[in-house]
């Protein structure tokens, strides 16, 4: 058995193997090097070395900016969402009627994509602030918030699930002997729970770290950068730089590139950080 | 004998999957024309009554796809792309044609060009001629003449008829004693929402611009060579930004919307107020006629829709009329069979010459066609249009070109148009917008290489 799996292992992987050349690894390689070329379609590209990479930060100053956008709000939702996924989570593993009700409804904004989600958030807080003359394009901060609060309306929830399943398989062995050694809520808290579930915990940062990196739809739908590309994300830069000026796809890509590599590298960090966190249950 | 087995089972996978892939281009390759639309508010036109149509009168199919509004230039470059690019695509003037420059194949000895009444409207590049214009439009401010009427009647107004208002001044004190007035007058505003919402700026930043950019750049060579000079400029001073701020501050001071709120609004909420009465006033052209006819709840009549040109405080601007122009260019694409080409002629010739064709483009497409098969009589029904030729043809007007394609990139309309909403927001001063239009300018120009 073991030799004839060896002998045909080739064989039987190859049809997945094709699969991910032709959907991923042919793209990306033929991605990378388009990023060296000037170029209208994928089919007419002439190679002009490292020239999109220069021009990709000296054209303007909008990509480093988004830059920093793109951090500043990664940082504040990955925060926020976790916080509040973990808050809801411990609720709702609580022995209370209609759990499994709230538990759907908190899902539920998951459901709904992003360009809708972008133009509910926008009707809602426009009609907010249209009592004090303004629109969400008026300030950076009103965009930066805005975007805050409909990226938490929509991960939460699904952060939530995450950790409710994540809560319900903390060992109740544990937990009793912490309350028959006297230990308070709290500490059992700090000190059990949250070490059990820290598995779910790198799951769920992973996912809001890459998820505020890459957010596109909703950055489209909400502001569209507007005012004066202060709200433009990375993504969306990347995104409008292919359309911005004639001969500029090349750059667009190589700001794609260095994108890529970006946020693998954090993810990666990331990853290999809270790993060394996790303990065995 | 299982190796065996295996390696004819991964044998006939192999063949199989390109036989399959072949069989199906073999199916697409039906002699079909393949039009990419750029026109989302004509789009059923095409689809419903054009394809037919010419499919029944010379069986070649045409496919129409529509690009969503303010998508052209994604969908164009996606299609492009794909095993089945379009055959027949949009350019949008000299500087989108320097884009597509690659794809264009050479139109100087197509029946279409042939019919193409002024030559000289066609643009070329590497000494082929190829993208020819197939729709002229014009744009200035829509007035409402059974609102303005209304307001002629009151007491002390400030003029008593339309012809009287032929410069800014008068335009003006016209606009604020209607601000004045306007519960008496049953509107909100006199002009429609200044639309800011992403996307729908282009009325301020390109067609507003277009007069000043016009001026500055007939005043710096001749009115005929604005265009051309335009486009060679690396730098632009703005000289008569003051006059296209009193017009956009004009627009701004007496609209339906208060200033702070003008980024929420879309052309099409412009458009729907002008339509419901709200507003007496509104900057767009003659391709707004369906989304007012259109408005359910119109209450326009077809006959008091006019137009009034862009009056700024120009020195002899009653001389001048609307803003005429297209950027309404068609290409055919180079990469295309032959024959797909062939057929891509034959359609464009027949949609504009043949009687079937040109019932569909008087009645239903509503183009204002630069062509010399349509006579007098054969001009669009539609109130605007309509307004366009006549005012075209008023003795001692002269129309102002299109001058905004000589814009230097889709950048520096962005970067325009984020100073203009920064600018009624409060957050920036004007020196600063008049600062951004040429600073910008002088950047964009030296990255297009001129």
């Amino acid at each position: 058995m073991e030799k004839t799996l060896k002998k045909y292992f080739a064989l039987f992987a190859l049809p997945g193997l094709i699969c991910f050349c032709i959907a991923f690894l042919i793209p990306m390689v033929w991605g990378l090097v388009l990023s060296f070329c000037e170029f209208t379609n994928i089919t007419n590209a002439t190679f002009v070395g490292l020239d999109n990479y220069i021009k990709a930060f000296t054209v303007d100053g909008y990509f480093i900016h988004s830059f920093w956008f793109t951090l500043l709000f990664t940082i504040v939702t990955v925060v926020s969402i976790n916080v509040f996924a973990f808050i809801l989570a411990l609720f709702l593993t609580r022995d209370v009627p209609g759990t499994n009700t709230f538990r759907t409804i908190f899902f539920m904004p998951n459901l709904i994509g992003g360009i809708v989600l972008g133009w509910i958030w926008q009707v809602i807080i426009n009609g907010v602030l249209a009592k004090y003359d303004a629109t969400i394009l008026s300030q950076t901060r009103y965009g930066f918030w805005g975007l805050v609060v409909l990226m938490n309306w929509q991960n939460v929830g699904y952060m939530m699930v995450i950790y409710v399943a994540a809560l319900q398989n903390v060992s109740s062995d544990m937990l009793e002997a912490a309350s028959i050694d006297g230990s308070g809520y709290f500490n059992t808290l700090f000190r059990i729970t949250i070490p059990s579930v820290a598995p779910s915990i790198t799951i769920c940062l992973f996912m809001t770290l890459t998820n505020g990196f890459k957010l596109f739809d909703q950055n489209l739908a909400l502001t569209a950068g507007a005012p004066n590309h202060t709200t433009e994300m990375l993504a969306l830069n990347i995104f409008s730089t292919f359309y911005s000026r004639i001969g500029f796809e090349g750059v667009g890509q190589a700001k794609a590139v260095i994108f890529t590599l970006l946020v693998a590298a954090i993810a990666i960090s990331q990853l290999f950080v809270t790993r060394s966190k996790e303990v065995e249950s | 004998m299982k190796k065996t087995l295996g390696l004819i089972l991964i044998v006939m996978l192999a063949v199989a999957g390109p036989l399959a892939a072949q069989g199906a281009s073999e199916k697409a390759s039906t002699p079909e024309v393949y039009f990419l639309n750029f026109k989302p508010e004509i789009a059923t036109v095409y689809t419903d009554t054009v394809a037919p149509a010419f499919e029944a009168e010379t069986g070649i199919k045409l496919k129409v796809v529509t690009a969503a509004s303010n998508q052209y230039a994604t969908t164009l470059k996606s299609e492009m792309a794909t095993s089945n690019p379009p055959v027949i695509f949009q350019t949008n003037g000299p500087v989108g044609l320097q884009g597509s420059r690659t794809d264009v194949a050479p139109l100087e000895n197509t029946e279409f060009y042939k019919i193409l009444a002024d030559k000289s409207m066609a643009l070329s590049i590497d000494g082929h001629v190829a993208a020819i214009p197939y729709a002229v439009e014009g744009y200035g401010i829509i007035y409402n003449q059974a609102i303005m009427n209304k307001y002629f009647a009151t007491a002390g107004a400030k003029a008593t008829s339309m012809d009287q208002i032929k410069d800014f001044a008068t335009l003006k004190a016209v606009v604020e004693d209607m601000t004045a007035k306007k519960s008496q007058l049953g509107i909100k505003g006199v002009f429609a929402s200044t639309s800011m919402a992403p996307g729908n700026d282009w009325r301020w930043q390109t067609h507003l611009f277009n007069v000043p950019l016009y001026q500055e750049f007939a005043d710096k060579s001749s009115p005929a060579d604005a265009t051309l000079t335009g486009l060679a400029a690396k730098t632009f001073d703005f000289t008569y930004a003051d006059q296209y701020k009193q017009l956009f501050d004009l627009y701004l001071n007496n609209s339906t919307t208060a200033p702070g709120l003008v980024g929420s609004k879309s052309v099409d909420d412009s458009m729907a107020e002008f339509a419901l009465g709200q507003a007496a006033m509104v900057q767009n052209g003659n391709w707004g006629a369906s989304q007012i006819l259109g408005v359910p709840g119109n209450k326009v009549a077809d006959s008091d829709i006019k137009f009034l040109p862009l009056y700024m405080g120009l020195p002899g601007e009653s001389g001048y009329g609307l803003c005429v122009g297209t950027e309404n260019y068609l290409s055919i694409n180079r990469h295309a069979s032959a024959e797909a080409q062939a057929n891509a002629d034959k359609f464009l010739t027949w949609l504009f010459s043949s009687a079937t064709g040109k019932k569909i483009v008087k009645e239903q497409l509503g183009f204002i066609t630069p062509f010399n098969t349509f006579s007098e009589s054969e001009m669009p029904s539609d109130p605007l249009a309509k307004q366009v030729v006549q005012w075209m043809n008023k003795d001692g007007v002269s129309s102002i070109p299109w001058t905004f394609s000589a814009i230097p990139s889709e950048q520096w309309k962005s970067d325009f148009g984020g100073a203009l909403l920064q600018y009624i927001q409060g957050s920036t001063s004007w020196a600063n917008v008049v600062k951004t239009a040429q600073d910008s300018w002088t950047k964009e120009a030296k990255i297009a290489g001129r």
